[in-house]
């Protein structure tokens, strides 16, 4: 059988699409959103179970309840998006063929099974050990064997992606340099492959000791290469959602980056200094040294956290750029009101950033300082700060992408019109709130994965304060808020693709024109703020005001730590 | 949509930046700097460090250990628990087991003591309520601590990393006096 050169171009933003490519990202983005709706409704369970009024699962169900929630969101909804987004990036972005589309297929499969077979795995109840399955928790030999299925067919589809750059070069479908958005995709595949090597050196002997072919798997090496695993696929979240910042800014604003060299330096600090942020995960645990603690935790000088930050100028700053450029260049913020606000593209992509930052951001790099670890560590503030950067960040960045890709995957018009002006707010609002009540909660010493915290009927039951109650009866509340809008994105989606109206495909060719490249930027840096001003003020305005929170909560954070007994 | 097209120079390393990405990059990396400062800053000046001392240590003996110490100290039980006592100074043992701790400590305000903390069995996450202290206890593994309380007050131990089905159930006492 030849390859498949089939391209069919999109009339309505002119992106060659490689059929076998096209079909694989659909069925990708598909499984996503059935894992994202198994996950949903399993958070309803979870959520109402910690509002100690409602306490709505008994104690058997809560905990598996909380694993298969943790696993279908963030590895299978996550990853299986991820492949999607790497297909994307590749083959359509470079206009290029996909590499090995059959063998793509086979990924797929292997997900497909893997993850089917995990849950299935998990909902039989003896299999209850949270996604993190430290040992010597024992899970059934078929939950570690459904995650390195899902683990190998995911290698697949990253190698698939580089073998794709591979011959977009080779085939020269694209001139100079690969776009920004590819490179911080590439960037997303490069930590992905060493999170899945991590993942491949703790799970496989993890299996082989659940089916007793190994007697003994040191607890503290597990939780370290495991949270090289964990942590370290944080960073692809991040690295594929902020590429989709920046493509969702060129798609709606027609964006380019403020600079090309500090975006991609930005994406590069990522590769480099991801190092073991598993320490995250370790700074209270015994055995393991504070110099190493503080090398890792801190990336080596927070240099990842530094491109965060770079991110997050540069991705307003190019919006605010290009508005300006089209005559909004009232004031410090006009670029800003005049923003599509009732386009859930923009919407979602501009919560997402708001909120990784702001919720996500700060409270991250607070909760990986050696010693502020001590008063946060496996409480709730935990689980309140990843909701923030792996739901309102990533998640919705995901969301936002996909209101964008429905109509040209699928070329169906996006239904409900009204209620995906909406879904954004609802979705990201609620979740935000989610995210703050969790943190609440775990401030007050709140545990995490915990059925019931009032320890009713026990010797030594525990006094909480009545803040604490308060704070889980809101996270109830902000949960139920934040299913709908999880539920209103599952309605508008799989909607439109059954039933939304039929948009023309576009004609197929064997042959796309190459992407060229862009116009020269020289010109652009001028035209703004001239003589002595600042080319972005207004996003320069929003940086400080991030900074400034930083650092009050940041300072806080630490008076508060010396209010506590002396430990050392 | 040109950061969805190639750079306009192949050479994008080369291409020049605007004063507002400049000045961030400092800000930021000023502040990173800061950030990474303070950690060593408190191991020298803070009162709050987690200690470095951690044994390898086999659960039978430390449980036998545990009971030979904690038992010179043994002023009374509650609800079955032993509550104990011991001397400033002293080390003392915590024992974390699937689903309880053991024993109950009663300590002085102001005293320093050497708390030698393990599990038996799987992980168990020590939480000091209301204070809000947070330790992961390992099961091989003996983390020797020294621990000054500063408020009187009745604690409560809650476990709060997941443990199996009693998790929930795995709530101890601490006690500390004036
Ligand atoms: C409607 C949306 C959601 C709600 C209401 C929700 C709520 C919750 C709650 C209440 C917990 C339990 C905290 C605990 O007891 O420790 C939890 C855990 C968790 N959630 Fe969500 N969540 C939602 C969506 C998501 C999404 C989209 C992701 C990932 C992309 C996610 C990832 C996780 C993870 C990883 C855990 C931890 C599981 C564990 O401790 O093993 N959640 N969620
Ligand atoms: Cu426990
Ligand atoms: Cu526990």
């Amino acid at each position: 059988m030849g390859i498949d050169r089939r391209f069919r171009i999109c009339p309505d933003t002119g992106l060659a699409l490689h059929r076998p490519a096209e079909r694989l990202i659909k069925a990708n983005a598909v499984a996503a959103v059935v894992c994202l709706l198994v996950g949903g409704i399993l958070a309803i369970g979870v959520a109402l179970t910690r509002w100690p009024a409602v306490h709505l699962l008994p104690v058997t169900s809560f905990y598996t309840a909380l694993t298969a929630h943790g696993l279908d969101m963030l590895i299978f909804w996550i990853i299986f998006f991820e492949i999607a987004v790497l297909y994307f990036a590749s083959s359509t972005l470079l206009r290029c063929r996909l590499a090995t589309p059959r063998l793509a297929w086979l990924g797929f499969a292997l997900m497909v099974i893997g993850a089917v077979l995990t849950n299935l795995v998990i909902l039989q109840g003896r299999s209850s050990v949270m996604m993190t399955s430290y040992v010597p928790l024992r899970a059934e030999p078929g939950f570690y064997l459904g995650l390195i299925l899902f683990a190998v067919g995911a290698l697949i589809g990253c190698f698939i992606f580089l073998g794709t750059l591979v011959i977009a070069r080779y085939e020269k479908t694209y001139d100079g340099s690969i776009p920004l958005v590819v490179f911080g995709a590439l960037t997303a595949c490069i930590i992905a492959i060493f999170t899945i090597a991590s993942g491949a050196i703790v799970l496989i002997p993890t299996f082989l000791w659940s089916i007793g072919l190994v007697s003994h798997f040191d607890p503290l090496m597990y939780r370290v290469i495991w949270w090289g695993m964990g942590h370290s696929s944080q960073q692809i979240n991040v690295a594929t959602q902020i590429a989709i910042w920046y493509a969702i800014a060129a798609i709606v604003f027609g964006a380019r980056p403020m600079s090309e060299r500090v975006s991609r330096t930005a994406f590069l600090l990522y590769i480099l200094f991801l190092q073991l942020a598993s320490a995250h995960h370790l700074l209270v645990d015994p055995g393991i040294s504070s110099s190493w603690k503080v090398f890792n935790t801190s990336y080596f000088m927070y240099l990842a956290v530094l491109a965060s930050m770079i991110h997050g100028l540069t991705v307003p700053g190019s919006i605010e750029l290009a508005q300006r450029r089209k005559g909004l260049t009232k004031g410090l913020f006009e670029w800003l009101r005049k923003a599509p606000w009732g386009n859930p593209v923009f919407s979602s992509m501009f919560i997402s950033l708001v909120g990784f930052g702001f919720l996500g951001g700060i409270t991250g790099v607070m909760m990986g300082t050696e010693q502020l670890n001590i008063n946060v560590h496996n409480t709730l503030y935990v689980p309140g700060h990843f909701h923030a950067t792996v739901v309102v960040g990533t998640t919705l960045a995901f969301m936002g992408l996909t209101y964008f890709l429905v109509p040209v995957l699928f070329r169906r018009e996006i239904i409900f019109k009204g209620l995906a002006r909406w879904q954004p707010y609802i979705y990201g609002l609620g979740m935000s709130a989610v995210s703050l009540f969790m943190m609440g909660a775990g401030t007050l010493g709140v545990p995490r994965r915990d059925w019931d915290i009032t320890g009713a009927g026990l010797p030594f039951a525990p006094h909480w304060p009545g803040a604490a109650y308060l704070m889980l009866g809101l996270l109830g509340i902000s949960a139920i808020v934040a299913v709908l809008g999880g539920a209103a994105f599952i309605v508008i989606t799989v909607g439109s693709i059954l039933f939304g109206k039929r948009l023309e495909t576009g004609e197929t060719t064997t042959a796309p024109s190459r992407l060229e490249r862009a116009a020269p930027v020289a010109a652009a840096l001028e035209g703004y703020g001239g003589g002595g001003t600042l080319v972005t003020p207004g996003t320069f305005v929003l940086a400080l005001v991030f900074l400034l929170t930083f650092v009050v909560y940041y300072f806080i954070s630490w008076k508060y730590l010396g209010t506590v007994w002396g430990l050392h | 949509m040109s950061t969805l097209l190639p750079p306009s120079e192949r050479i994008w390393w080369k291409q020049p930046v605007d004063r507002v990405e400049v000045l961030w990059v400092g800000i930021a990396l000023v502040w990173c700097l800061i950030l990474t400062f303070m950690m060593p800053y408190w191991h020298v000046f803070g009162k709050q460090n987690i200690s470095n001392t951690a044994y390898h240590v086999n659960p039978k003996e430390f449980a036998a250990r545990a009971r030979a110490v904690d038992g010179k100290y043994v002023v009374r039980t509650e609800d079955g628990v032993p509550v104990v006592q011991p001397p400033p100074g002293a080390d003392v043992y915590l024992i974390a087991h699937q689903w309880a701790w053991w024993p109950i400590l009663e300590l002085e305000k102001g005293k320093s003591y050497r708390l030698h903390l393990s599990s038996l069995d799987v992980l168990h996450g020590f939480s000091l309520q209301p204070e809000n202290i947070n330790l992961e206890v390992v099961p091989g593994y003996e983390m020797v601590l020294t621990v000054t309380p500063n408020h009187v007050g009745t604690y409560s131990l809650v476990c709060n990393e997941y443990c199996g089905i009693g998790h929930q159930a795995m709530i101890g006492r601490v006690y500390v006096t004036k």
